[in-house]
């Protein structure tokens, strides 16, 4: 009987595909039903189907218009990113390294991590203005929290033995955080990175479409917007697709790679 | 590969390596405080290793947290060359039973290294080169480029062994580190750091619940009673008694045996009533003479 089961396990199975192809085949299914179902709704105006959508954002493409808006996002996107983990690194590493700061970023979070950005966004106009210093200052609102809980559980899940390794072997103060506690807690951290990018993103196009209505010039959610007002929908659904686009290349071109040099070669992966 | 000055350089004739005087450690629970180590005082000269036995709970390896200077003594003072301690330091390298104490994202060479730019401020070379030699001395020699996850438990406390002995402390402090082994890899690992320390010459603390191990490892054994932790009696070991299955060892595991759980204990009874009485908790190793 073990014979017959071994043997069965061996047989390699009549149909299979690796994680690349599974997705790709996934993805094709997933177009597929969008263009049967758009062109049975036979509406371009409520759903254009996929491929009205990708001759939309190959025109926006072409002429320049969405190159210029994802521009725009992205460095937007990027300042705010940028500051907000540099204000996560400063308040975990006081949290580790006192217990005042411990206090303190547990209220902070406690207290701003469930206040969405975009209700901030009317405080940011009113302290900013309209322009890019609001939008910044609630992106660096929605990646700050999250990240610097993440990075906070992160230090806390280091293992008691590894601390005392690390503290055995003389590491102190900033030489036990850099050192120690943020290699250790890599994994929470990448995932915190990535919680972060995504709450950055969805914060920024949300940001940008209550701005639509007062500023000129603007970012995809502007895009995005403004193509609705005008009854552009195959244009709303290509800066839709567009960052989608952007959010699969970021996490498979920079999120995987950080993984996989990181997490995955030293055996950290949860 | 030539000899790192040693750390904190003892005087001729000047204090032992480590003096615990009179020492409480006190800790609070929700209960209130406990007493794990009550006035204890011991030394440990030059090149000597101080096996330090007893159940699990007699307090042993809070005490050797503490001579580490994890833990804050309540009273008593622990010195190092005459140097109360205050923190943890280099020069008291220790050896932990779990194996999570090496660094994930540093090689088996990467730890060693890294203790030794960090501990001694050696150079990026000169620490690599005598990293990959420690790892060679422990059997390592074809791992030192392998990360900590790719080895088994053995080998991961062979880094840890190598690491402790490459920086050159003023004493080890091993806590029970070969005891999540199995026993055919602790019989082999004890012999190696047997060997280790006879030939560096170095002085250790080595904290275990085994008797046969603190017999071959120590040079002298301080035998713990629990609650509170108290040394209660002291052999020490000559040459001749370090060899498993000679007459001497098993006349001195007997005679420690005999100690611990007092002469009224029938002999054929010993072993099961002792298992009845600490159900939950992990047992004293009791090794049945040859």
């Amino acid at each position: 009987m073990s014979e017959s089961t071994l043997s069965t396990s061996a047989r390699p199975a009549p149909f299979t595909l690796g994680p690349r192809a599974r997705r790709l085949v996934i993805l094709v299914g997933l177009a597929l039903i969008w263009e049967s179902y758009a062109r049975w709704l036979g509406n371009s105006l409520l759903l254009p189907s996929f491929l009205e959508t990708l001759v939309a954002l190959w025109e926006n493409l072409r002429n320049g218009e969405l190159p210029e808006r994802v521009r725009a996002s992205l460095g937007i996107l990027l300042t705010g990113y940028g500051i907000g983990i540099g204000v996560a690194a400063i308040i975990t590493a006081l949290a580790a390294l006192s217990r005042w700061g411990e206090s303190l970023l547990g209220l902070l979070t406690a207290m701003f991590n469930p206040l969405p950005a975009i209700a901030l966004l009317p405080v940011a106009l009113l302290w900013f203005g309209v322009g890019a210093s609001s939008l910044v200052f609630v992106i660096v609102h929605s990646v700050l929290w999250p990240l610097a809980l993440a990075c906070h559980a992160g230090f806390r899940a280091v293992p008691p033995t590894l601390r005392m390794a690390g503290r055995n072997i003389g590491l102190t103060g900033p030489s036990y955080v850099v050192g120690l506690l943020i290699p250790a807690a890599l994994p929470s951290i990448l995932s915190g990175l990535r919680l972060g990018w995504a709450f950055a993103w969805r914060t920024l196009i949300a940001a940008e479409m209550v701005f639509g209505a007062s500023a000129r010039e603007g970012g995809l959610g502007w895009f995005i917007f403004v193509n609705r007002s005008q009854l552009e929908t195959a244009n709303v659904f290509a800066g839709l697709l567009t960052v989608i686009l952007i959010g699969l290349a970021v996490e498979s071109l920079v999120f995987s790679t950080l993984n996989r040099l990181t997490v995955q070669r030293w055996g950290q992966e949860a | 590969m030539g000899w790192l000055p040693p750390q904190n350089q003892p005087a001729a004739g000047g204090p032992p390596p480590l003096a615990v005087e009179h020492v409480t450690l006190r800790y609070q629970t929700d209960a209130g405080t406990v007493t794990a180590v009550e006035d204890v005082s011991f030394t440990i000269g030059a090149g000597e290793r101080l096996a330090l036995l007893g159940p699990s709970g007699c307090g042993k390896s809070t005490l050797l947290r503490a001579v580490a200077g994890f833990l804050k003594t309540s009273s008593g003072e622990i010195r190092l060359h005459g140097a109360p301690v205050r923190a943890p330091g280099p020069d008291r390298m220790v050896v932990f039973q779990e194996f999570d104490q090496l660094l994930p994202w540093r090689t088996v060479a990467g730890n060693i290294a890294f203790a030794l730019r960090r501990a001694r401020g050696l150079g990026r070379a000169e620490s690599f080169e005598r990293a990959r030699d420690w790892a060679g001395r422990v059997g390592l020699g074809g791992f030192a480029d392998a990360y900590p996850h790719t080895l088994s438990g053995g080998m991961k406390q062979r880094c840890a062994i190598a690491r402790a002995f490459a920086v050159q402390p003023a004493i080890l402090l091993m806590d029970e580190p070969f005891a999540a082994l199995d026993a055919l890899s602790r019989r082999r690992m004890q012999d190696e750091l047997l060997d280790l320390c006879e030939e560096t010459g170095a002085t250790c603390l080595f904290v275990t619940h085994a008797i046969d191990e603190a017999l071959h490892v120590g040079t002298r054994v301080l035998v713990m009673t629990p609650h509170p932790g108290r040394i209660g009696a002291e052999y020490s070991v000559p040459d001749a008694a370090r060899q498993r299955g000679t007459p001497d060892f098993g006349r001195l595991e007997m005679e420690i045996q005999q100690r611990i759980f007092g002469a009224a204990l029938p002999e054929a009874k010993s072993a099961a009533s002792l298992a009845a009485r600490t159900d939950a908790r992990p047992r004293l190793e009791v090794t049945h003479n040859v």
